[in-house]
């Protein structure tokens, strides 16, 4: 078994600023030893600690998709020791990433299933990767009608602006973009948060019908009674949660909430499991 | 299963003599109680010692240690890779752990050697551990490892136990580890095994009776968690607590760590260190939220941790081994054995 | 000081009957030999936990701050030796605590004992221990000794100059005698007098089992920042592990910030459970702020603590 402290050494290969207030950049490394690509197999809604020798590191969730090859990508918010040190990084820098850590999204349970996706702010990361996943040709008709409702303060702070209006043009995947506000007169999709918006366009559940929930905590504290008012049971409603973490692999002993390890036995929980936890999160 | 007697007389050299392979640990004791450290050549276990303030874990589990290094010189060619630490894993004995402190280190051994990951440090540093056990003819008033499933002469977790009888330690010797031990030290005076049994069935039991406290932990098991979380009595437990470390620092059943990178000139190490439930920083995310905010949060996730979250994760009992180093050690008086029967008993109405 | 826990609990029975306090912080009784435990007795049925005895070495004022008074017009009351009462009264120059909210009941203090020299006079574990006035009867399974409370008393009850409370509400007991010494500071005074070598060795021995739990940071009423300076992460003041230069980091900084604060309690080396004397730090500074200022900390409400204020007549022989 290896060394599972052990970073793979990476480059990085782009770096990208991702929102107008510059808080969060996208980060794409791409790793030295080649096989190590294939050691780091994941699926979308896993998790990875960045690792800078000498600073230390942070657990971030992928938002590269399975289905992307030749490079693995991270959006990182400007918050702490490590973050911000990874913001003054310059491409070409050596640094390292472990994992893939924690479970995933239940892809298997969720096919021929309809899929919604509530994303708010810059916990988008690892719902960019579940969309890029399920719309893969490969994939797609592997799941029935897929929604996406996302939301940010305002236009420029929407992740993956690009990817997200060339979404909104196909037909296999409903858009519901929206921001708090804006002053933009050509601004062409919704206004107000994203508990609203998923009361007046997410679809309305039957047993065939699953949402994954991922923002700040107020997001999550108001969708979820829109999500109860459109019928979704507890066990159809599919969370990720954050925690304080270091190892990631189980064993330093913070995360947990209850007796579930978030960055093990999470990060991905339905709302029926962490009803039956302590709220330590 | 074999039996050796050790004449007290032959035991300072045989130890002396496995020193050729074997770096040895022991109880030793100066003005503020006795430690289990890492014994210099001629430097003997005191084999009698009162209980350590700090358990044994330290052997497999410094409380801080470096894991990896990285070259931080950009001029050399593998610069900021990260590499294992280099730490040698030779042959170690423990010489007069007791027996309940052998059974928390396979407690933590839960935690450290998984299905999924093993951690190589503690786990590489176990297997070159052979722990030599010394049966508790007197515990001592704090014991009560008789309620957590091991007690003064277990077994578990040892390669050898010893028996304190006066002039001579009667052996018994457990494991293969613990044969190639007795063989480095050149115990080989064979004892008869079913008169052996015999004595440590006797001493066992007179050891036994000695332990007063008898800790109801039956219950746990069956109460749901969020009862036990959101019960009224967490208020009343942690009011005293200051919310220091020592009672997770001097269990030997605490195996949570911080991990810490630092910089010296070009060189960079990744080291980790024993962190504690009971300090805010354990839980305090970047953003300034904290799930465990409060006190009363921090001591619930303690005693939770070893007395409901283990018991359910692991099937194995609490996380607890009975020792009472915490008990002995808290400076409010904060009594785990009062809190486990408080959870054990409680009802929600 | 036998006869102040009847006064103590009548006290006490009578603030809580008439609503005149939320609550009492006292000692109530432990679990194991030598051991007391801090409690808040909210209800009269709960006023019998309440102990007083040679092993409340702890500081109750370390269990009052601003975050948890009560928040209606009521007051806490608080059991206080001397050594506590200065640290309430420092908590309120400090403007943590304003001086109407908390209820102080003086105990008049003949010190408390050092439970570790007790345990050293023993070969095995101490089972059973009784206090009966100034006398001690200890037990363990191989011995009984009756030991006179005077002959254990911990370092610093044996050098305090004030076992009255300075500042109170009602007092339990009559004054006690207050003990005048010639030399105060004679621990203080032979390290003063090792070479700097020397010196520097001591301190490295005084501090070479530290494991960093800080329960004497924790048990010191004077530490209340919200974040500690060893718990700051950006900047990182202090590396989090054994390294001796962050260990001793610790300790001299701590003391520094106690410096014209610390009533020298005890409380830290009470705490500690590696018997580590973390006075020797404090104790200097303690020394300097008498010797320089003629300041002892927590002994007045209205005068300010000489690191607050200037005056053009502070002794500036330091700067040279």
């Amino acid at each position: 078994m290896e060394n599972p402290y052990m970073p793979y050494p990476v480059r990085i290969d782009d770096i990208e600023v991702a929102t107008e207030d510059k808080s969060l950049k996208t980060f794409t490394f791409v790793f030295l030893n080649p096989g190590d690509e294939e050691k780091f197999a994941y699926k979308a809604g896993q998790f990875a600690e960045l690792s800078i020798p000498g600073v230390g590191e942070i657990p971030i969730g992928i938002a590269s998709s399975p289905v992307e090859k030749g490079f693995v990508k991270f959006t990182v918010f400007r918050t702490g020791v490590v973050t911000s040190h990874l913001h003054n990084m310059k491409k070409g820098d050596i640094m390292g990433i472990r994992g893939p850590l924690g479970n995933w999204y239940p892809w298997e349970k969720l096919e021929n299933k309809n899929v919604v996706i509530i994303g708010g702010g810059f916990a988008f990361t690892t719902l960019r990767s579940s969309i890029v996943y399920m719309l893969d040709p490969a994939n797609r008709s592997k799941f029935k009608n897929i929604d996406v409702v996302y939301g940010a303060r305002s236009p420029g702070m929407l992740l993956y602006r690009e990817e997200l209006f060339d979404w909104e043009q196909r037909d296999d995947i409903n858009m519901h973009i929206t921001v708090d506000g804006t002053d933009d007169p050509d601004w062409k999709y919704h206004k107000g948060f994203v508990p609203q918006v998923v009361e007046q366009h997410a679809p309305t559940a039957d047993e065939d019908t699953y949402a994954i929930v991922c923002g700040p905590p107020i997001m999550i504290k108001f969708t979820q009674p829109a999500l109860t008012k459109l019928g979704y049971q507890d066990d159809q409603i599919i969370m990720s949660l954050e925690n304080r973490m270091k190892c990631g692999i189980g064993m330093c002993g913070r995360c947990n909430i209850g007796k579930e390890l978030v960055c093990k036995d999470g990060p991905v929980f339905t709302l029926a499991e962490i009803n039956q936890t302590p709220k330590e999160y | 299963m074999n039996f050796i007697t050790i004449d007290k007389s032959n035991w300072t050299k045989g130890i002396e003599k496995s020193r050729g392979t074997y770096q040895i640990f022991g109880p030793v004791e100066d003005e503020n109680g006795c430690q289990i450290k890492s014994l210099e050549p001629g430097g003997q276990p005191k084999m009698n010692a009162d209980v350590t303030v700090m358990s044994p874990k330290s052997v497999l589990f410094p409380q801080t240690e470096t894991i990896l290094t990285a070259d931080l010189d950009e001029s050399k060619e593998d610069h900021h890779i990260m590499k294992r630490a280099e730490q040698k894993y030779t042959p170690r004995a423990v010489l007069g752990i007791r027996p309940y402190d052998a059974r928390a280190i396979q407690l933590v051994k839960l935690n450290f050697d998984t299905k999924d990951y093993r951690d190589p440090y503690w786990c590489d540093a176990y297997e070159a551990t052979t722990f030599v056990g010394i049966g508790q003819n007197r515990p001592t008033p704090f014991d009560f490892s008789t309620s957590t499933g091991c007690g003064p002469f277990s077994e578990e977790g040892l390669d050898v136990l010893l028996a304190d009888l006066d002039d001579r330690y009667l052996a018994k010797v457990l494991t293969p580890k613990g044969e190639a031990w007795a063989a480095a030290c050149g115990f080989d005076a064979g004892a008869d095994t079913k008169e052996s049994q015999v004595l440590f069935d006797i001493l066992k039991k007179e050891a036994e009776k000695n332990i007063s406290t008898d800790l109801g932990t039956d219950k746990l098991a069956q109460k749901s968690i969020l009862d036990l979380y959101e019960a009224p009595f967490w208020d009343d437990v942690a009011f005293s607590c200051i919310n220091c470390g020592t009672c997770t620092f001097v269990c030997p059943t605490c195996w949570c760590f911080d991990i810490q990178d630092e910089t010296k000139h070009k060189k960079a190490a990744r080291f980790r260190n024993w962190d504690t439930c009971m300090s805010p920083l354990f839980t305090n995310h970047a953003s300034g939220h904290n799930p465990r905010e409060s006190k009363v949060h921090r001591v619930r996730q303690r005693f939770m941790h070893k007395l409901k979250y283990f018991v359910d994760k692991y099937d194995q009992g609490i996380m607890c081994v009975g020792c009472g180093r915490c008990v002995a050690s808290c400076p409010v008086n904060i009594d785990i054995r009062e809190v486990c029967t408080i959870m054990n008993n409680y009802e929600k109405k | 000081m036998d006869t102040c826990i009847e006064k103590i609990k009548a006290i006490c029975t009578d603030l809580l009957a008439n609503g005149e306090v939320e609550k009492v912080i006292g000692f109530a009784g432990g679990s194991i030999p030598m051991a007391t435990r801090p409690i808040a007795v909210t209800s009269e049925a709960d006023v019998e936990k309440l102990v007083f005895n040679a092993f409340c070495g702890l500081n109750l004022a370390n269990y009052v701050s601003k975050n948890n008074l009560p928040k209606n017009g009521a007051k806490i009351a608080v059991v206080a030796k001397g050594c506590d009462a200065r640290n309430l009264v420092t908590h309120m120059v400090e403007n943590q605590v304003p001086r109407e909210k908390v209820f102080i009941i003086g105990v008049p203090c003949t010190g408390m004992v050092d439970k570790r020299m007790i345990a050293q006079r023993f070969e095995d574990e101490i089972t059973q221990c009784t206090q009966d006035g100034d006398t001690l009867t200890v037990t363990s399974a191989l011995q009984q000794e009756v030991i006179a409370k005077k002959d254990v008393l911990r370092h610093n009850c044996q050098y305090c100059t004030h076992r009255n409370p300075p500042v109170y509400d009602v007092m339990s007991g009559d004054p006690v005698e207050e003990q005048i010494l010639d030399q105060p500071f004679p621990d203080v005074d032979h390290i003063a007098s090792m070479d700097p070598e020397t010196r520097w060795d001591h301190f490295a021995e005084l501090t070479k089992n530290c494991i960093r739990c800080y329960a004497c940071r924790n048990a010191c009423p004077l530490c209340y920042c919200p974040t500690c300076f060893v718990d700051e992460s950006s900047p990182q003041w202090v590396g989090k592990g054994q390294d001796k230069t962050d260990i001793t980091t610790f300790h001299f900084l701590r003391a520094f910030h106690c410096a014209g604060r610390c009533t020298d309690c005890g409380a830290c080396v009470e705490a500690c459970p590696m018997g580590i004397n973390v006075r020797d730090f404090t104790r200097k500074l303690n020394k300097d702020a008498l010797d320089l200022f003629g300041w002892e900390a927590g002994m007045d409400l209205d005068r300010r603590p000489p690191l607050d204020v200037y005056s053009p007549d502070d002794p500036d022989d330091f700067i040279k």
